[in-house]
């Protein structure tokens, strides 16, 4: 990993120019990389969303053909149109799907929030010399396979699964009931899954905090419950919002827990965008799925990489 | 206050048995003798047997695994490269895009990023295989890798590097004496995630992979679509000992390297 070039930046060593080469070089390759294999497979997406559905091999039409000079590029330019985009606001179920996804999205945020803060809470007051096992112990199910996680609760929610088993014993329910391919599945699924990520945020912000400001609060007068409101709340914002970021963000384009616990009525828009390109084949159409999908993203996924910044900032 | 209070001691224990039950149903169902996976028949091993002979699982599990380590190591390099040039490069053209498309693969739906991988390899004529597996892999866990190490390079005094260099180290022993064993634990842990990221990944695999490249969770995916079934309860018990086992030595070794990173500087303020 020879990379000494950046840690000299400012020491002795070798010639100027040579210095300059090196930081060009370091920061060349990975920009170059992401812009290849990042930034530039966006513009591919908006350029197929703009394209027309054909029967062909790639199935789209047209294809950039550069052999024919000036005339190739403008004939490429004139064949686009946004007959795709108006596709989606003709047929009802790609709205209903975004908005589906958003709703989805933003009520499991809050129910991972909701089941996310007292852990953290409790780690981040816990003896310090647990702290270290406590937080083991919510990364090892992050680490685990999340297929595998989302697959373990298609055996407990199923109508003959463990959970209705349980009930049926206990004697609280006569008949099993139906949570499996339901948006509670997906709900529970969703939580489940992306829980760590909402408790580490919280957890780290958490446990900076000076808990005198919390005696503090309390000789001021303040209730717990008020002090709690006041002092803790706030000063780990920036966990919740990095939290809700994580979950949020990612879980509007969820595919795998929609499509495996959630049932024919769970439209999300991550699940019609599979199925149009896997089972339709209608590229063109995906990618304005796509396109689309990605303009809700990109207020959110700003937004996170500002706070991201700030908090890099603040800690430097 | 080094007390648990009631509260917290109930949403902890809560909290961690939400997190574990589910394993532990899976892990224990997986020794069941039955076929139908919700009815108890007693203690087998049976179906670990059948998974070792099932070929398809085998060949898959070999792909993902050449997959993995392929991909992490390059995205290792990579993505420290990037840690480097965002917390020590300075300003240069084009920073803000650059630290943006560090940020938006973390948050960005697989579906998209499998979509568009797999059109530019269309585009540019390259047959998917495991190639591109690798490829569309590095892409997204190069930017965990730099965020895990960027977040260690932050907290660590550049003015040790200068030292060294002031003491007569050229850059490049600077780097190897002073820079890289202070930041390995964390280039260490981004190998560790863009490994399990790799093995983990159906979403993206599944656009950028061909019909001669099948990784483990598109088999799974496609076996479990029809069902619980025993055989996948092993193969995921499987997988669940391999990551528990992993991440715990990970944990263990982290530790004691910190202990004696904080015994040296002990022994290193006492001699001043």
């Amino acid at each position: 990993m020879g990379r000494p070039g950046l840690v000299v930046m400012d020491g002795n060593g070798c010639g100027f120019v040579g210095k300059l080469m090196r930081r060009a070089l370091l920061i060349a390759v990975p920009y170059v990389w992401l812009l290849a294999l990042f930034l530039i497979p966006f513009f591919i997406v908006l350029k197929i969303s703009l394209s027309d559905v054909e029967l062909a091999i790639p199935p789209y039409t047209p294809t950039l053909d550069l052999s024919q000079g000036w005339s190739g590029i403008t004939d490429f330019f004139s064949q686009l149109d946004f007959e795709n985009f108006v596709w989606l606001t003709e047929d009802d179920l790609y709205w209903k799907a975004y908005l589906s996804s958003v709703k989805i999205a933003l009520i499991s945020t809050v129910l991972t929030l909701l089941v996310g803060y007292p852990i953290a809470y409790g780690m981040a007051r816990a003896p310090a010399e647990w702290r270290p096992t406590l937080m083991m112990m919510v990364i090892l199910p992050f680490w685990t396979s999340f297929l595998i996680r989302v697959y373990a609760w298609m055996g407990i929610l199923s109508n003959e699964g463990y959970l209705n088993q349980f009930l049926l014993w206990l004697g609280i329910i006569s008949t099993p009931l139906t949570i499996l391919n339901t948006n509670t599945a997906v709900y529970i699924g969703i939580v489940y899954t992306y829980l760590p990520f909402m408790i580490l945020p919280i957890y780290s912000s958490l446990e900076r905090m000076d808990e005198s400001l919390i005696e503090a609060a309390e000789d001021l007068g303040c209730s717990r419950l008020k002090a709690f409101w006041l002092v803790t709340i706030p000063l780990s914002r920036p966990g919740i919002i990095a939290g809700c970021f994580l979950v949020m963000i990612p879980v509007i384009g969820e595919f795998v827990i929609p499509s495996l616990l959630g049932g024919s009525s769970t439209l999300m828009i991550g699940k019609v965008l599979w199925e149009e390109f896997f089972s339709n084949r209608d590229w063109p159409v995906a990618s304005a799925v796509a396109v689309v999908l990605l303009l809700i993203l990109v207020i959110p996924i700003v937004l996170f990489q500002r706070n991201q910044q700030k908090q890099t900032e603040a800690e430097q | 206050m080094n007390r648990l209070s009631w509260f917290n001691a109930v949403s902890l224990t809560l909290g961690f048995a939400f997190l574990y039950i589910p394993m532990v149903i899976l892990i224990i169902f997986s020794f069941n003798e039955s076929k139908l996976v919700t009815v108890w028949a007693g203690f087998s091993t049976k179906w670990y047997g059948e998974l070792a002979q099932n070929e398809a699982f085998l060949n898959a599990a070999w792909v993902t695994i050449r997959v993995a380590v392929f991909s992490s190591t390059l995205a290792t390099v990579l993505g420290t490269a990037a840690a480097y040039v965002l917390v020590r490069g300075g300003r240069f053209f084009g920073r803000t895009l650059f630290s943006g498309m560090i940020y938006a693969p973390l948050v960005m739906p697989e579906v998209i990023t499998g979509l568009s991988l797999l059109l530019l390899f269309i585009g540019i004529g390259l047959d998917r295989g495991i190639l591109t597996i690798v490829l569309a892999h590095t892409t997204f866990s190069m930017c965990f890798v730099s965020v895990v190490v960027s977040s260690r390079l932050v907290t660590f005094d550049k003015s040790l590097e200068e030292a060294a260099l002031d003491l007569g180290c050229s850059p490049a022993q600077a780097f190897r004496l002073v820079t890289l064993p202070i930041i390995a634990p964390a280039v260490i842990s981004g190998w560790l995630l863009a490994f399990t990221l790799s093995l983990d990944d159906l979403v993206i695999a599944s656009f950028t992979s061909g019909p001669s490249a099948t990784t483990l969770p598109i088999k799974i995916f496609s076996a479990v679509r029809l069902g619980v079934s025993p055989e996948i309860n092993a193969l995921s018990t499987i997988m669940i000992a391999v990551v528990t086992v992993g991440v715990i030595t990970a944990s263990l070794v982290t530790k004691r390297a910190m202990v004696r990173q904080k015994q040296d500087e002990l022994a290193a303020a006492r001699t001043e």
